[in-house]
């Protein structure tokens, strides 16, 4: 499935790279918000559930090759977070909903 | 490609949100240049892990990489306040890491113990007051 129909699906709002999420296949999905802990366990294409929203979260996420950042709980990325993100191409969007409720919906969906 | 490739960056120490960069590049020309996943993969963990620690710990330093179509070896050197006791920093868990840091989701002593599985050699030397130079060597065939 593609981040840009997991978006629809869940109700997710885009912060970065909107443009890309068409293209964009995601599958499999880690939960957490310690980086060290996100670099060895987000695997290629996965969706990477965190509240986490400092910049950091890019490098982790581009180096991890995680498909798309998914901020829950209603967080919202840092400018400078956005600024990196477009420039290194990671889709970042998010929504009200918990982890919890992000990661069944998901689990639903197959992914 | 050439027998071997050698890269050399500067990692400034006050600047957590450049630090990956370095990695971010070193994965792009390990891609280019045609290295499985799995090679590319366990380079960006390992290295991401050491670079941030010049970053958080030891106020930068140098990063050199030698890349051979056999090995890659990186090479992270730092003049930070070197590590006391490395057998206790190696576990998981253990980390000094201050408030301000942890607050960004660093601190969860997960960076030692990655760098140690995702790569095939991993030596340190360390020494207190002077710094800490980690090596870590990354062998590219099956
Ligand atoms: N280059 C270094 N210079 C000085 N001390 C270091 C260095 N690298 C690691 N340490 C020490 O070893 C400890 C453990 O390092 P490790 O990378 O495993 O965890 P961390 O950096 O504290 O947290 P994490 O990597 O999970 O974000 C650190 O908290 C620090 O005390
Ligand atoms: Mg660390």
């Amino acid at each position: 499935m593609t981040v840009s129909e997991i978006a629809k699906e869940l109700n997710l709002k885009f912060f970065t790279c909107e443009d890309l999420a068409a293209q964009k296949e995601a599958k499999g999905c880690y939960i957490g918000d310690l980086l060290s802990f996100a670099m060895s366990k987000v695997e290629m294409n996965n969706i990477w559930i965190t509240i986490q929203t400092n910049v950091n979260i890019v490098a982790v996420a581009t180096l991890a090759e995680a498909s798309c950042i998914l901020l829950t709980d209603g967080c919202v990325p840092d400018k400078l977070t956005i600024e990196r993100a477009e420039e290194q191409e990671m889709i970042i969007l998010g929504g009200d909903l918990t982890a919890y409720e992000a990661a069944s919906k998901l689990s639903q969906l197959g992914i | 490609m050439a027998e071997v490739m050698k890269l050399h960056y500067t990692v400034s120490g006050d600047d957590f949100t450049r630090a990956g960069e370095t990695s971010s590049k070193v994965k792009k020309t390990l891609n280019q240049l045609g290295f499985r996943p799995e090679v590319v993969r366990k380079v960006a963990i390992s290295m991401y892990e050491a670079e941030i620690n010049m970053v958080i710990h030891a106020n930068g330093g140098t990063i050199d990489v030698d890349i051979s179509p056999e090995e890659i070896i990186i090479v992270m050197q730092d003049t930070g306040p070197g590590i006391p006791d490395i057998e206790k920093a190696m576990q998981e868990g253990y980390s000094t890491a201050d408030h301000n840091v942890r607050e960004l989701g660093f601190g969860a002593g997960m960076g030692l113990p990655n760098m140690k599985r995702y790569s095939d050699d991993m030596q340190i030397d360390t020494e207190v007051g002077k710094g800490t130079c980690v090596k870590l060597v990354i062998k590219a065939k099956e």
